[in-house]
């Protein structure tokens, strides 16, 4: 369950939100249908959505489209209102540039925009669509476009592993994390492979993987309007969707088997691996030396690393733990030191204080 | 007998009542059968939406059969009327249901596997918030303990898992204009379950569900890529302690969760000392079979060492406890089950699940 905060949010935070949230009334709403391939409907989706909405008395136009249409969306687009591409060649290759003029002074509530992912030709006042996009949203125009997972630029790396092809256009992912709604177009890769192009055990393998990555960048897409939206009703969650796991690191501990079986442990819930030390002053040189070479280990494991400050390593550990919605946290023990049961070790304190996270004890190996 | 092919199993997954599961299964059961398919719908509840409902025309429905319990009557899917009638196709609204007391299996899906053995291929739908591994996690985020569950296997075991998302607030304007469920209840719904911030941890949680449901029917091809099994050798074998305690449940959701996500076996033991809350064990234990974990009774009066025992016998990696209850004064001197658990599982690692509020 989640409680409202007392604290007081830091005046930057305060400000972002703030300003965000000005930006956010005065811009149009956009709308994005994220699919993982061709063909999985999206189009359909976005324009069907047109549809329903001019049924029920908004002020929709279509933008753009792509040239191959289908015959349902024909269907569609014979009700809608549409404010065609203007074609341009350029070096041989035909452009479809969204008219933004002609968008511009018709003002309509919702405009349609397909194939977001698009490149405009060199010499037009934005090189890629969705840049168009942001105009149309800055003048109060609301806009409901769709895009593959393959067309997201931080996620190019990835699909380039999966397909090995890299898609020449792209958008950033952050458009879409600033979008106001992003709707999953979700079919089993089953429907697309009957179809032709990928009719293979390889090619439903790829669309499977495809079709995962576009599932996950949805739900961190979702993540993240969800903890704004807590933060914006000063609401503190003390949980979360997804897996988060704290490696508490001391110079003495096994880390290397922690931060691996935490890096192994993220990867497979797709979660996030967060690393804390508490600061100490009077470290030993080898210790010192002994802790930085497990921090590295954490960094190139891709963790992300914390120093805790405080006198307490057990209320900073708490506190941190708390703060960061963490689900598991991974704790090194040697055996040597449970030996006086009158004085309660920090293990056993973290463990009797452990509110909705797990802690998994991760034995020393005898003399280390 | 054996030749026989079992049927095919597709899910519509969603995260909350109106998002349109049993509308985007209608549409496929229509594309089926303009494809001449003989498909028939099995259980179909229409709550009154009538876009739903017009989805239907034309499809042959099975009908319902009537139960008397407790003197009211109650309409289920009449299975043997289905099995009779041997359609290639059977649509199956409300997965996770369960059946009223009379019927011959407790739960809608054991129904199912029944048309499955069949031959029959099955489109069903239902909620994220139904898998059992969830619980915990639903009940945390939106204060419901949801009580229909179904076992994450049985999801796992379908050959489909389809998303069906809609975005929060497209699923509230639904619920204002009055499509999910009539007006008073819509309001009542908005106020309580359907609110922003419970929907959208709903729907984060369906999109990941069904990333982990595409990610394990990968999983076979995925192994000699190596690619996502990190670095730690695999054959990790999970082991949870079982007690009377009513934690217990979600120590097993939790172990079970974690050992499907790693891929790891699961196993569950319970130490009898002195033959205490029997009742409860027992319960759980089956709860436990019910998920597939393989449970095992041990009768020992030395818990800490029966469980040690058995976890090094079993090739155990991580042990999974509820935390111990706090000592009595007179015994402050003592270790805890824990502690001495962790003191004699030495090269094992100890998972002590809290409780989550």
């Amino acid at each position: 369950m989640s409680t409202p905060t007392d604290e007081r949010p830091n005046p930057e935070d305060l400000l972002r939100r703030v300003q965000a949230g000005e930006r956010r009334q005065r811009r149009g709403r956009l709308k994005v249908f994220l699919g993982y391939a061709s063909r999985v409907g999206k189009s359909f989706r976005m324009f069907d959505e047109g549809r329903r909405r001019k049924r029920r008395g908004q002020d929709v136009v279509v933008g753009a489209v792509q040239d191959d249409v289908t015959e349902d969306i024909a269907q569609i687009l014979a009700e809608l209102e549409v404010i065609p591409c203007i074609i341009e060649q350029h070096a041989g290759k035909r452009y479809f540039v969204v008219d933004l003029a002609a968008l511009f002074r018709r003002h309509p509530g919702v405009c349609l925009i397909d194939g977001l992912a698009y490149d405009n030709p060199p010499g037009s006042r934005n090189p890629q669509r969705w840049q168009d996009v942001e105009e149309l949203l800055d003048r109060g125009i609301g806009v409901i476009t769709a895009v593959n997972v393959q067309h997201i630029r931080e996620k190019q790396d990835e699909v380039e592993r999966i397909t090995g092809k890299r898609s020449a256009y792209s958008v950033p992912e952050a458009f879409l994390a600033e979008a106001d709604e992003i709707e999953v177009v979700d079919a089993p890769p089953e429907t697309l492979v009957g179809r032709g192009a990928e009719a293979s055990q390889a090619g439903a393998h790829k669309l499977a993987e495809l079709r995962e990555l576009a599932l996950l960048m949805a739900a961190d897409v979702v993540d993240r309007q969800l903890q704004d939206y807590l933060d914006d009703h000063g609401i503190a969650a003390r949980w979360g969707t997804q897996e988060r796991i704290l490696v508490c690191l001391t110079p003495r501990s096994s880390a290397a088997q922690m931060l691996r079986s935490g890096h192994r442990n993220a990867l497979r819930f797709h979660g996030a691996l967060l690393v804390a030390y508490v600061e100490q002053t009077d470290l030993r040189q080898e210790d010192r030396a002994r802790l930085n070479s497990h921090l590295a280990l954490a960094r190139e494991l891709g963790a992300e690393v914390h120093c805790l400050k405080g006198e307490d390593f057990v209320a900073s550990i708490l506190s941190f733990a708390h703060e960061q919605r963490i689900t598991q946290l991974f704790l090194g023990h040697s055996l040597r030191e449970q030996h006086s049961w009158f004085a309660r070790g920090p293990v056993d304190r973290i463990i009797d204080a452990a509110e909705n996270f797990d802690v998994r004890l991760f034995p020393h190996p005898e003399g280390e | 007998m054996s030749e026989k092919r079992r049927g095919r199993l597709k899910v519509y997954l969603g995260y909350a009542a109106g998002v349109g599961k049993t509308y985007r299964m209608l549409e496929e059961a229509q594309v089926l059968r303009a494809q001449g398919v003989d498909i028939v719908i099995g259980y179909f509840e229409p709550h009154g939406r009538q876009e739903t409902i017009a989805k239907t025309e034309g499809l042959e429905t099975v009908p319902r059969r009537t139960l008397e319990y407790a003197g009211t009557k109650f309409e289920e899917m009449d299975t043997e009327a289905i099995l009779r009638r041997k359609p290639a196709v059977a649509v199956v609204d409300e997965f996770a249901h369960t059946n009223v007391p009379g019927c011959a299996h407790t739960k809608r899906w054991q129904d199912v596997e029944l048309l499955l053995d069949a031959g029959i291929d099955v489109l069903a739908t239902m909620n994220v918030q139904h898998l059992e591994s969830l619980n915990d996690q639903v009940y945390q985020v939106t204060g419901v303990r949801v009580r229909e569950t179904l076992p994450d296997w049985v999801l796992d075991e379908a050959d489909e898992v389809v998303l069906v998302d809609l975005t929060p607030r497209a699923l509230r304007h639904r619920l204002e204009r009055g499509v999910v469920y009539a007006h008073e209840k819509a309001k009542r719904a908005m106020e309580n379950f359907f609110t922003e911030a419970n929907l959208t941890a709903l729907r984060e949680m369906a999109m990941r569900h069904t990333a982990h449901e595409v990610e394990e029917k990968l999983a076979p091809a995925d192994s000699t890529q190596g690619e996502h099994a990190g670095d730690l050798p695999r054959g990790e074998r999970i082991l949870i302690c079982l007690t009377g305690r009513p934690s217990a449940a979600m120590l097993i959701r939790r172990g079970k969760r974690v050992a499907d996500y790693l891929q790891a076996d699961c196993l569950a033991i319970h130490v009898a000392t002195e033959g205490r809350d029997r009742e409860a064990v027992e319960r759980h234990m089956s709860f436990a079979r019910n998920l597939r974990i393989e449970t095992h009774m041990v009768d020992s009066h030395d818990p800490a060492r029966a469980i040690a025992d058995f976890a090094r016998a079993h090739q155990v990696t991580q042990i999974f406890m509820g935390r111990s209850q706090p000592l009595p004064w007179w015994k402050l001197g003592f270790e805890t089950l824990v502690q001495s658990v962790v003191r004699r599982a030495r090269d094992m690692q100890v998972t002590i699940v809290a409780e989550r509020r």
